[in-house]
């Protein structure tokens, strides 16, 4: 085989790696907009949060210290233990659940009703509140995730696949990292879908999703559902934000990885789960070869960056419902 | 004799007994329209209550009230001789009360039979895990829970239909997988609005005979609005006549036609 057809097919690997990823960010959002109508517009920083959270709690640093030493004069900083990653992965999971918890009952279930615009209005306030609360409880410095996953490029991957080309090429070049989130991500996705269909709670979600009142004629609470999908989107922030913020460091830009998810959105409508798989894989991989044939040669490259929303815009244009989505047919 | 609470057998051997829903003076406004007013009447274990009235009396209110949608101003709600508090219409349905709505409330996006096995819900108690891992408790529930809305399915004859999106089904259809929903909760209490608009007289006769059958088989209690005389004559114990929010008339299908505030409202008579 030519090297230069191999290459393709690694920056379709890479693509693939990367659309991952970008789909589960996106099954954040489908899974609250399906039950409640709401675009959350804070799911980025939830992914922050998330990370920043599961950083502090494995550091053992002590939430809002600054705020208790400017306070008592005192010079608390960390507990001074550490600890390990799993326990500090379900306690991280717990803080978001209840911070679901908090969202639906202090917020949204005053807003029932409520036009869609509002509720998109105040998930932006409140993505603006959390970054605060993020910052507050631990500190705005950029962070690392010591979760011990692997860096650098699968060498193994290299020695393996060198021997499909001739001497010119040397194997597909695949991080590690990106690897470990494509799996984990995998099994994440798996697992909602297999929460969705076969539970009750899954079943109770795609019926609140349905219709609300039928839900509620047959015994489902909507509240518990809201914070359910809330609890969940909290979980897929958590997994997207330490997988983002282990390439990248914790910091800011990691809530922009909720704008990796809208085109995706776009392409694959805002209501299916497959569709969010299959939009974030095409959009991975329709960035990473656009870039390899198009962009880098003769567009001087980085059309990473607006590449997903020109290809979503014209989805849009000519399928406004999104890969899956049913038609929408306007009746008179 | 049907006064008393006393359990009596009906002329065609079915007991009704004794109070099950007790409405106390009922009074249900939205802003400054009084949709209900000082209601009272009951519904007793076994029997097949109906309510009519014209347009807009007030009828699907009042199942609202029932079954948790709207909170009636005024006004008290006894179940089983309880005083029951404000409570969600989901509390209402895990108390085994099911309904049907006037406008077809179903899972569009689901198949017949999911539509059905919601209706499973309060009757599924496996942990969360033993139902992801299909162990134990879970799966024996699943295995029960698909024999009984199976049995639903024969009993209302949609067998043909299982695994049809609700979306494309007809009318009349769609009404009795609502209905077949309602009764996978296997309720107490069954409320049904208009579960016969729209039909031809086929479907009607069908559904007539599923709403005598599942009383007498199963001894639901069952509570439907519906506004085709005939129905109602030939279905009900018991009939409420409401008008403009106010009870104009309560008894036996006889008792109650030979009622002249009701055949007033019935032919138009003016309201002064
Ligand atoms: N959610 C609501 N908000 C405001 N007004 C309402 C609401 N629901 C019912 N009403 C009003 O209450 C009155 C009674 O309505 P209801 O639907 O109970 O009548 P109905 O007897 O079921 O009539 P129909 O036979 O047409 O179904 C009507 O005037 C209606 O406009
Ligand atoms: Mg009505």
């Amino acid at each position: 085989m030519s090297s230069e057809f191999l290459y393709g097919i690694e920056v379709i690997i890479n693509g693939l790696m990367a659309g991952v990823l970008y789909a589960l960010v996106a099954l954040g959002f489908v899974l609250i907009y399906k039950a409640s109508g709401i675009f959350n517009y804070s799911q980025g920083v939830m992914a922050l949060f998330a990370a920043l959270t599961l950083v502090g709690i494995m550091e053992g640093q002590v939430p809002f210290s600054h705020l208790i030493n400017a306070i008592f004069g005192t010079e608390l900083h960390h507990f001074g233990w550490e600890v390990p990653a799993f326990l500090a992965i379900a306690l991280t999971v717990v803080v978001m659940v209840i911070f679901a918890w908090l969202v639906q009952r202090f917020v949204f279930r005053h807003l029932v009703g409520q036009e869609p615009i509002i509720l998109f209005m105040a998930t932006i306030g409140l993505a603006y509140f959390l970054e605060g609360v993020g910052d507050l409880m631990w500190g705005s410095e950029i962070k690392t995730i010591a979760l011990g996953l692997p860096q650098g490029n699968a060498r193994w991957l290299e020695d393996v696949t060198s021997a499909l080309g001739d001497d010119t090429f040397y194997g597909f070049f695949v991080r590690q990292l990106d690897i470990v989130a494509a799996l984990v991500a995998m099994v994440l996705v798996t697992a909602l879908i297999v929460f969705a269909q076969y539970t009750k709670q899954g079943r109770a979600m795609r019926a609140v999703a349905d219709d609300h009142q039928a839900a509620l004629s047959v015994g489902i609470s909507l509240n518990f559902i809201w914070v359910l999908v809330w609890s969940l989107a909290g979980v897929v922030a958590l997994v997207a934000g330490v997988m983002w913020g282990a390439k990248s460091g914790v910091q800011f830009s990691l809530s922009l990885i909720a704008l990796k998810a809208l085109p995706v959105l776009m392409l694959g409508g805002f209501t299916s789960i497959p569709g969010a798989i299959i939009g974030g894989l095409i959009i991975g991989v329709g960035e990473q070869l656009f870039e390899y044939t198009i962009g880098g040669p003769f567009l001087g490259g980085a059309t990473e960056n607006w590449f997903a929303y020109m290809l979503a815009l014209l989805f849009l244009v000519f399928r406004p419902q999104g890969l899956f989505g049913e038609k929408i047919i306007e009746r008179v | 004799m049907k006064d008393s609470v006393e359990s009596y057998v009906t002329d065609d051997g079915r007991t009704i007994g004794g109070v099950m829903l007790d409405l106390r003076n009922i009074t249900l406004r939205f802003g400054g329209v009084e949709a209900i007013k000082d209601i009272s009447f009951n519904i007793r274990e076994g029997e097949i209550r109906a309510i009519i009235g014209p347009n807009g009396a007030g009828k699907s209110s009042m199942l609202n009230i029932i079954s948790g949608f709207y909170k009636p101003q005024e006004g008290e709600v006894l179940f089983d001789g309880v005083a029951r508090p404000p409570m969600p219409p989901y509390q209402v349905a895990r108390q085994g009360i099911a309904r049907t709505f006037q406008n077809i409330a179903l899972f569009e996006g689901m198949s017949v039979l999911d539509n059905v096995m919601t209706g499973r819900m309060n009757h599924m108690n496996a942990s969360i895990f033993s139902q992801a891992m299909w162990f134990g408790k879970a799966q024996r529930e699943e295995v029960e829970n698909r024999e009984a809305v199976e049995r639903i399915i024969d009993f209302l004859e949609i067998q043909k239909i299982r695994k049809t999106p609700v979306s494309r089904l007809p009318y009349g259809l769609k009404k009795r997988v609502e209905l077949a929903r309602a009764l996978a909760a296997e309720p107490r209490l069954l409320l049904l609005d208009e579960p016969m608009a729209g039909m031809n007289v086929e479907e009607k006769e069908d559904m007539s005979r599923f709403i005598l059958d599942l009383n007498d088989e199963f001894g639901t209690t069952i509570a439907l609005i519906e506004h085709d005389m005939g129905v109602v004559m030939d279905l009900s114990d018991r009939v409420v006549v409401m008008d403009y929010g106010r009870k104009i008339g309560d008894g036996t299908p006889d008792e109650v036609r030979g009622n002249q505030g009701v055949i007033d409202a019935y032919l138009g008579v003016s309201h002064d």
